[in-house]
């Protein structure tokens, strides 16, 4: 054995281990979040929780000197109806971006429609705040006559820009995955493009198309520095597109840096953490599965 | 049987309205986009300059430039970076070329996989809990730079065993033909030949973490702090630091009275700081899959 080799020999097991030792962190990773997040919050979690309180009452006024309370269901209206809407706007626009990218449109749009995705997909979060604060915000007081411009609205559709570029990636991706045969077979039948997309594809590839929406919900439920920008400060349930609304995860964005560390309000913003980790988590867990059972067929 | 029918004039025609109705619809995607960055550029171009770049933020930042926060982020965007792209090539190294298909292997995809989802805030709030107060490393670049580096490995992790993936399998056996070790193998000719697709998505996670706010928001930036300009070693370890992403927002929404044409210009550059970052990935994928040999 020459001299290298047998270094090599000495430092490959070490090598090995490092590697191995690499790949199982990712598992220590999810629980250390889940851990270290929970730990910060157990304290309310197990002492003063009341979960009727928490999860169905509007009232959330944890820095109340005299009757502090922490209901959260504002807070998770906030959430559900940005994310609800913004996929209303997202869904079509992005299966409609994708069907065309993959069914219709010739190959140098397609390159020029994939890279401004990409780049659509890489603006950071603070600058679509910024931009539904300055711009959206303007707009909307002219449009609509609003007395504020940071409204459900304006998240909303800044969401949706958000969401969009993830639902056009995967959606495409799921189209790609039918196999040619099946657009072949179609057309042989005498079918148009559009009835091929419609009748044959859609069906075809709904499992994918299905997990794209999901990971798009997934998406804006967590999405923290645009809707704290955009959406205002109300916490309250929204009753028209132009009220404010506050999401739960940019509450705890904006109280966390104020309330004293292990105090009891610190804690409740940690289990909102908690709760937002379970919700995105299901989220991706489902699409995961839903996009395996594609493959395994 | 050829003839021209009525149903089939019928779907032709809605073949037109649905190809034209898809067109829109993208376009409408696109437009805005493009209308947004040149309105951002038009506001801010009273105030872009290398002087902008250099100069400290002043008069309780309502004026000056973005030296701080800028290289703030540098700090943090390049410590997270030294972390997360060796753990992140090696793990993906170890699920593509050692794990077997067994349970542990399915459930650190599904770990991964998972993430790779979860929002920002709660890796904020993880950084707090574990690096800030449990490890006892204070609000710090080197939290804040840990708390990036789990937020980016995921990502790292899938894009490069896809890449590692994308190597036939010839070029591995043809290498064990000749009696080459495992590791030999990979680091002769798997690597090599997978660098294009790694680098292209350790890149993207770069820009990911020059333009994230949450994460270090809890963790180690800071609103304020007085920095000598031009000073390239200015921070260090434990100090906390400005950060560009974080700076954006404290004029846009916590300082009063700043002038439109700041705030457009901070924006202005941290975005196009990131698109810069996106485009280099884009030319190098397109460079590098030119000299493929498969």
């Amino acid at each position: 054995m020459t001299g290298w080799r047998r270094l090599e020999v000495l430092t490959e097991p070490v090598i090995e281990g490092a590697i191995r030792i690499s790949g199982i962190s990712a598992i220590i990773f999810v629980f250390g979040i889940f851990f270290f997040v929970f730990r910060e919050g157990a304290g309310f979690l197990f002492n003063h929780l009341d979960w009727r309180e928490f999860l169905l009452s509007p009232e959330w006024y944890p820095t109340s000197v005299a009757n502090k309370r922490y209901g959260i269901l504002a807070l998770i209206a906030g959430t559900g109806s940005v994310t609800v809407l913004a996929m209303l706007i997202a869904v079509p626009f992005g299966l409609g971006a994708a069907v065309f990218v993959s069914e219709f449109c010739g190959p140098r749009l397609k390159e020029i429609v994939k890279v401004v995705v990409e780049l659509l997909a890489a603006i950071p979060s603070v600058v679509w705040g910024f931009i539904g604060l300055k711009v959206m915000n303007r707009l909307i007081i002219v449009l609509f006559d609003a007395p504020v411009g940071l409204t459900l609205l304006n998240g909303s559709i800044i969401l949706a820009l958000m969401s969009v570029p993830i639902i056009v990636s995967i959606s495409e991706d799921a189209l790609k995955a039918v196999p040619d045969s099946f657009r072949e077979a179609a057309m042989a039948m005498g079918a148009t493009r559009w009835q091929v997309v419609y009748r044959v594809l859609l069906p075809a590839a709904k499992n994918g198309l299905l997990a794209a929406v999901l990971l798009g919900v997934g998406r804006a439920v967590g999405e923290t520095m645009a809707v704290l920008m955009a959406t205002g400060h109300a916490v309250k349930i929204p009753t028209s597109l132009l009220d404010s609304v506050r999401t739960l995860t940019a509450t705890i964005a904006s109280e966390l840096g104020e309330s004293p560390v292990g105090s009891e309000h610190y804690q409740v913003l940690f289990v909102i953490g908690v709760l937002l980790f379970t919700i995105t988590f299901t989220v991706n867990l489902t699409a995961d599965l839903v996009v395996r059972g594609v493959r395994r067929s | 049987m050829f003839a021209e029918t009525r149903e089939g004039r019928s779907s032709r025609r809605a073949e037109v309205v649905a190809s034209v109705i898809l067109l829109v619809a993208t376009l409408l995607l696109i437009l805005p986009l493009l209308v947004i960055l040149a309105y951002l550029a038009f506001q801010a171009a009273p105030v872009l300059s290398v002087d902008f770049l250099v100069s400290n933020p002043v008069r309780g930042m309502r004026a000056g430039g973005i030296w701080a926060p800028l290289l703030g982020t540098l700090y943090m965007v390049g410590l997270s970076l030294a972390i997360s792209a060796p753990i992140g090539v090696l793990a993906a190294i170890y699920l593509n070329e050692y794990a077997g298909d067994n349970w542990l292997t399915r459930v650190i995809h599904l770990a991964v996989v998972n993430l790779a989802g979860v929002p920002s805030i709660v890796h904020a709030l993880f950084g707090l809990g574990a690096f800030v107060l449990f490890a006892g490393i204070g609000r710090s670049i080197l939290a804040a730079s840990l708390t990036l580096a789990v937020m980016t490995m995921p990502v790292i992790v899938a894009s490069t065993k896809e890449a590692l993936a994308a190597v036939p399998m010839s070029f591995r056996e043809a290498c064990w033909n000749v009696g080459a070790s495992r590791w030999q193998t990979i680091r002769s000719i798997v690597l090599p030949n997978s660098v294009s697709g790694i680098l292209t998505g350790i890149i993207l996670q770069v820009s990911r973490a020059a333009g994230e706010t949450a994460p270090i928001m809890l963790t180690g930036a800071v609103f304020f702090k007085s920095i000598p300009e031009g000073d390239l070693f200015a921070y260090h370890l434990f100090d906390q630091a400005m950060a560009l992403s974080l700076h954006l927002f404290t004029i846009s929404t916590q300082v009063p009275d700043v002038p439109d044409p700041l705030l457009y210009a901070t924006a202005v550059v941290l975005v196009g700081t990131v698109l810069l970052i996106n485009a280099l990935s884009i030319f190098l994928r397109v460079y590098l899959r030119s000299r493929k040999k498969w």
